[in-house]
């Protein structure tokens, strides 16, 4: 009975869009969970707990938003598990990883593609960089592009695992200068990547910009340029990979942000389209997220979804010939 | 010696309130099955959010160094290792509980931890610019041999036939290939959804070693033979004390063991214990008694866990390379407060990274001194009844397995790895190298893997997994290790004949 009862509310909801705000003018009633699809303590899981901090504040969502880990395969666990398992009722959120989700779901193998979530709103972006050793005769992406001619498939350049950010951009660096690298994709993350890069085991790296930079205020790293449309304000002495002749875009940054499993009411997801953004641009939020090196883009909701269309299509295009 | 200046620090009131809190924390959480070091920590970080830098450092800190302790309480008095650095505790620590003596293998525990606890820690203050080039010298072929050496382990560990030791040790193997592999992206033996990720070490540690038990108790009913009452002895601190100096040997090579291979990105933590475990017992005149409740074996593997403690930070600290899922946490811990790990740290926060390595070597005085007040009370866990044990252990288990990733997945994977042990076991089989296997399974195949598209892109498979004195140097051991096992297979299968001719 209880379920045919909320079932015709269900109907009656979607019968009239406009009212559906209505509907859900107390949401959230309850605490509110979002899933991690990586591990306690990874880049993802630190800011995600950072941005939602205030989340319990009158000005925001006015309950507090609690982090649940599911990590596991690249993140493909959590993703499935949020795309076929959480309710869809606007208590459960996921955070999102692009390129990778998208990444995955056009791979195959997984139950998920971008047609099972609804963005809500995007918080951070870590481009791609290409680092070297501190003691690396590279000094600029030219030098690079010279050894990886005249020697294909003998650069090799370590990575965080094959379709995220960093097997991206390699992808795209070797389709723009026409290229081989030999990509050495590494298990435990963007860590263990650059740590071959430190420790010398190989001869180049790619990686998050925000390890990048940390490593680099080490002494450990060269960073040579930024895989994004235009200069970071944490390295604005680094040139993008334009700028340096490679016709690599931004489709590698790793995006994240926030979004809901398809199927949640529409007076929700306007709700937490309309609060999040909001939430992210607290100060306390952008100090802490400043502090740590994390470089933070606020998208809204409408932003995202050509973001996220975009980036189908040129993946699409990237991946099919692997 | 510039980290004496900064002692002063740690005993400011809140630091020490938070230090005391955190070690107190830290133990419990450590004894409850599934709540791993990484866990605890990754708990505690939003906590630091509102602290000062060195205080949330000193909190996490603390919570470290006693959950790493605290696993083996557990591992002992339950034979639950809370995570894998307390598997090789379970071996002798559990036959000692049954045998009564769980105050003792408690005392003994916490002093080798403190010891062992305490040398990593200096190894880190005096040595860290040392160690980081040593950590770093560890490539993909060093790290493969080293997951090779502890392979040539397995026969040997905890069971009476080297062959059923092998034959386990490649289950364990086997079972590392499930899931998700994250270099080739190739999907192996998922046959349910909840195999995704792969096998959990903890929710399998959990299922291999607490479930058997679970069956094996309430198989038994609710009988209540006179035998069946376990008499807990009473033991003498002092006593303790002694015992440890006797097993002086076995605290060496447990806090070398423990301090070198901790420092080894990626590896250290898991398989420290075992090593030491399997070294002190090939070096022990007293060989044989291993596995039947000798101290022997607890103060060496309990020395090597908490030895790691300190430089598994090493690579974090100095070079902001997180060596371990644990450090990854800390690093969080550094970055909410914008200190980057690495010389930033220790030119332009010392009173933040000093406090921080201050905390964990008073720390671990504090959990020794703790941890010995309790013991006594907490062996006599063993007296309670076996049929209300079965059930607590059991909600326990499924607790710990879901706890680790909230996943109704990984108490499925824990029951039915369960079962299977439990049939394993009756035909003599042993969890211990089966754990190793599914340990040592992932690092040998993705070093191997990462070191051969490195070898190709560049001189060739054979002169890099081969050359350098480094490859030679842990081939040889390598080696060594294979002969000097066949060596004590055969002397003591001439004893076996000897005694049967007797007999």
């Amino acid at each position: 009975m209880k379920k045919l009862l909320a079932g015709a509310a269900m109907a009656l909801m979607g019968l009239t869009t406009t009212a559906s705000a209505d509907g859900h003018a107390n949401y959230p009633e309850r605490p509110i969970m979002m899933m991690v699809s990586y591990g306690a303590g990874g880049a993802t899981d630190f800011q995600a707990r950072i941005v939602t901090m205030t989340a319990g504040n009158e000005d925001a969502l006015g309950m507090p938003i609690a982090i649940l880990n599911k990590p596991g395969a690249g993140g493909r666990v959590g993703w499935n598990w949020l795309a076929s398992q959480a309710e869809a009722d606007g208590y459960t959120l996921g955070a999102y990883n692009i390129p990778h989700f998208i990444a995955q779901s056009i791979k195959g193998g997984v139950e998920y593609s971008a047609d099972s979530f609804e963005p809500i709103a995007n918080w951070g972006a870590d481009p791609a960089v290409l680092v070297v050793g501190k003691d690396s005769d590279f000094n600029t992406l030219q030098d690079v592009v010279d050894f990886a001619t005249a020697n294909p498939g003998k650069l090799t350049t370590s990575g965080a695992g094959l379709f995220v950010g960093h097997h991206i951009a390699a992808l795209q660096m070797e389709k723009a200068g026409g290229m081989k690298l030999a990509y050495i994709p590494t298990k435990g993350g963007g860590a263990a990547a650059m740590k071959a890069v430190i420790a010398g085991e190989v001869m180049a790296g790619i990686n998050n910009l925000s390890d990048a930079f940390r490593a680099r205020e080490a002494g450990n790293v060269k960073i040579l340029a930024v895989a994004d449309l235009e200069r970071n304000e944490f390295l604005p002495d680094v040139p993008t990979m334009m700028e340096s002749g490679l016709d690599v875009d931004n489709s590698s940054v790793n995006f994240r942000g926030v979004m809901v499993p398809k199927g949640t009411p529409q007076g929700i997801i306007d709700k937490l389209a309309e609060t999040v953004p909001t939430m992210f641009e607290n100060s306390r939020v952008a100090g802490k997220m400043k502090a740590g090196g994390s470089p933070m883009h606020i998208m809204t909701r409408d932003e995202v979804l050509a973001m996220w269309a975009a980036r189908e299509e040129t993946l699409k295009e990237l991946l099919a010939g692997l | 010696m510039e980290f004496i200046f900064y002692f002063g620090d740690v005993f400011t009131p809140v630091s020490f309130a938070l230090l005391l809190v955190g070690t107190i924390g830290g133990l419990i959480l450590g004894a409850t099955p599934g709540l791993s070091p990484t866990m605890a920590v990754a708990l505690l970080i939003p906590f630091t959010f509102q602290l000062e830098a060195a205080q949330g450092l000193i909190l996490l800190g603390a919570a470290y160094t006693s959950t790493v302790a605290g696993g083996a309480v557990s591992a002992i008095l339950l034979k639950i290792p809370g995570a894998p650095a307390n598997i090789a505790t379970t071996l002798d620590g559990h036959t000692m509980a049954q045998k009564g003596q769980g105050a003792k293998a408690l005392q003994l525990s916490f002093l080798s931890s403190a010891v062992g606890g305490i040398f990593g820690v200096l190894l880190l203050i005096f040595l860290t610019p040392v160690l980081a080039q040593w950590a770093l010298a560890f490539g993909p072929s060093h790290l493969f041999w080293l997951a090779i050496l502890g392979v040539t382990v397995i026969g040997s560990l905890d069971s009476r036939s080297v062959v059923k030791g092998l034959l386990s040790g490649c289950i364990g193997l086997w079972l590392a290939t499930i899931g998700f592999d994250d270099i080739m992206g190739a999907q192996r033996f998922i046959f349910h959804p909840s195999l995704g990720g792969g096998i959990n070490i903890i929710a399998a540690l959990i299922g291999l070693f607490a479930i058997p038990q679970v069956i094996t108790m309430f198989a038994r009913g609710r009988r209540n033979d006179a035998a069946e009452v376990i008499k807990v002895e009473k033991h003498p601190i002092g006593g303790a004390i002694r015992e440890l100096f006797r097993n002086n040997r076995a605290m060496g090579i447990g806090t070398v063991t423990g301090s070198i291979i901790g420092l080894i990105p990626g590896v250290g933590g898991q398989i420290a214990g075992l090593v030491a475990y399997d070294q002190s017992k090939k070096f022990s005149p007293q060989r044989d008694k291993f596995g039947t409740g000798h101290p022997e074996g607890l103060v060496a593997a309990e020395s090597a866990n908490n030895a790691m403690v300190g430089p598994s930070l090493v690579p974090l600290l100095t070079l902001s390379i997180p060596g371990s899922p644990t450090a990854a946490v800390l690093l969080g811990g550094l970055l909410i407060h914008g200190i980057f790990p690495g010389t930033d740290l220790f030119d332009n926060h010392p009173d933040v990274a000093w406090t921080f390595i201050n905390s964990m070597l008073i720390g671990q005085i504090l959990m020794c001194i703790f941890g010995l007040y309790v013991a006594g009370l907490a062996a006599r866990i063993a007296m309670v009844p076996q049929s209300v044990m079965a059930a607590v252990v059991l909600g326990l288990a499924v607790f710990g397995s879901y706890s680790v990733q909230s996943s109704m997945g990984d108490v499925y994977v824990m029951a039915s790895l369960g079962v299977m042990m439990y049939f394993l076991e009756r035909f003599g089989f042993s969890a211990a190298p089966l754990v190793l296997g599914l340990i040592l399974g992932p690092i040998a195949e993705s070093n191997f893997i990462q070191g051969s598209m490195i070898a190709n892109a560049t001189d060739g498979m054979a002169p890099y997994f081969l050359g350098g004195g480094l490859n030679i140097f842990l081939i040889a051991v390598v080696i060594a290790s294979i002969l000097y096992s066949g060596y004590l297979e055969l002397r003591s299968r001439r004893y076996t004949s000897k005694e049967e001719i007797m007999a």
